[in-house]
């Protein structure tokens, strides 16, 4: 039977992707960033999961204003780096697991998540660098990977507590798959920044500590917290934060945090990291 | 309707529907900086480029200006006016520091720093206020 053992969020920061891609991670700037991470490179090489599904947003690479998909599940067998506009990221293929992947459209549908069912699709950063963070730069990716994008560029995105019901409803969905799996749910995107307009550049430490506090402790009243607030508070760009809910929903209620990481600035963003276990069965 | 309480948040355009319905073409025309030939076609002549487009001629003019504010407040959302930037060669931390009318340095220093200050900026209100 498969399962779902651990829980990882981070920011996915373009920039992040670039500096690796072009040999800079060593750099003052990076050193700090990059050094948040060395830990989870170490956890996620000795854990080994055969499949992540990553939560994270397509930033109109693979999606334009043509199909705006609240929830699309990848399902292909394997999804190439999008070019967004500077050639794709010098990073290997993904490789997709389809059997779990349409077991879980499947699930899902059935458990009244309306999910898209993509069968060709490329990836942007917002897939690649969370891989990147915690695989660092393989010849290939160590584990397949489903793509799970959620819209939070048209207004408005999904709300937290459907986010976090999704990821209730991957984990029902997952321990219903027959073959033996190790499962990861990754929740990407975020923290507090804003890139757009006048008010650009919006850092809010206090917010973003208090959910990384909250998201682990307190899901349930996280789950509750408005768009409104989000946009406020941590940026009309931080409101990606909502897909760290959709993993936080895949895990138990109680979960032990193995790793957390904060960092200011990722170019115009706030970078944030967890790593969270389920107990032991 | 649908209140939008969000307009209250200062210096931020949420891309809503009423945004969508207004930029579809702005956006659309951004989407095509994608490929290779068509950042080509644009450069070698923006007007005729743009005229391919049902866009208004205010949209177009925004986009000849680079008024990156311009754009997001005429239906541009971000990440499809960033193409044009990538199209430019400008990176977003250069457009963020024009949007938000500041010269590259002051903004990466004010990064470094730890970013713009949530206080003052939460609210509209809480600005007239002082």
């Amino acid at each position: 039977m498969a399962k779902i053992t651990a829980g990882v969020a981070t920011s996915h920061v373009p920039a992040i992707g670039a500096a690796l891609d072009s040999g800079k991670s060593g750099d003052d700037y990076w050193a700090p960033l990059f050094a948040g991470y060395a830990f989870s490179k170490e956890w996620i090489a000795r854990e080994k999961p055969d499949v992540i599904i990553l939560v994270y947003n397509d930033h109109a690479s693979a999606f334009s204003l043509e199909l705006i998909p609240t929830f699309a599940i990848g399902c292909a067998e394997e999804f190439s780096p999008a070019d967004e506009g500077w050639g794709p990221r010098p990073v290997p293929k993904v490789i997709g697991h389809p059997a779990l992947a349409w077991h879980l459209a499947e699930s899902l549908i059935l458990d009244e998540f309306d999910m898209t069912i993509v069968n060709r699709m490329d990836v942007d950063h917002g897939l690649t660098v969370p891989l990147s963070l915690m695989f660092g730069q393989p010849e290939a990716w160590p584990c397949k990977v489903i793509p799970l994008a959620v819209n939070v560029v048209q207004y408005p995105p999904p709300s937290g507590k459907r986010c976090f019901d999704l990821g209730k409803a991957i984990a029902r969905a997952v321990e219903s798959f027959p073959e033996d799996l190790k499962v990861m749910v990754f929740g990407t995107g975020g923290m507090s920044h804003q890139l757009q307009g006048p008010r650009a550049g919006l850092i809010n430490k206090d917010h973003d500590n208090a959910f990384l506090d909250r998201i682990v402790s307190d899901p349930v009243a996280q789950s509750k917290v408005a768009h409104l607030d989000y946009v406020r508070e941590a940026g009309s760009e931080g409101i990606e934060l909502v897909m760290w809910m959709v993993m936080r929903g895949a895990l138990h209620e109680t979960v032990r945090q193995v790793h957390r990481f904060y960092h200011v600035p990722a170019s115009n963003t706030a970078v944030g990291h967890l790593i969270l276990e389920n107990p032991e069965p | 309707m649908i209140e939008k309480p969000y307009h209250d948040v200062p210096g931020t355009i949420l891309f809503d529907a009423e945004q969508s319905r207004l930029g579809y073409h702005l956006n659309m025309f951004c989407m095509a900086l994608m490929k290779a030939e068509n950042r080509e076609a644009f450069k070698a002549d923006q007007r005729v480029f743009l005229d391919r487009y049902p866009m208004t001629e205010a949209q177009k003019q925004s986009v000849l200006d680079r008024d990156w504010n311009g754009m997001l407040a005429l239906g541009g959302n971000i990440y499809f006016t960033s193409k044009i930037a990538a199209t430019d060669g400008l990176s977003f931390q250069q457009i963020a520091a024009i949007m938000s009318g500041v010269s590259q340095p002051e903004y990466a220093a004010m990064m470094l720093a730890g970013g713009r200050s949530i206080e003052g900026n939460r609210s509209k209100k809480e600005q007239t206020r002082g």
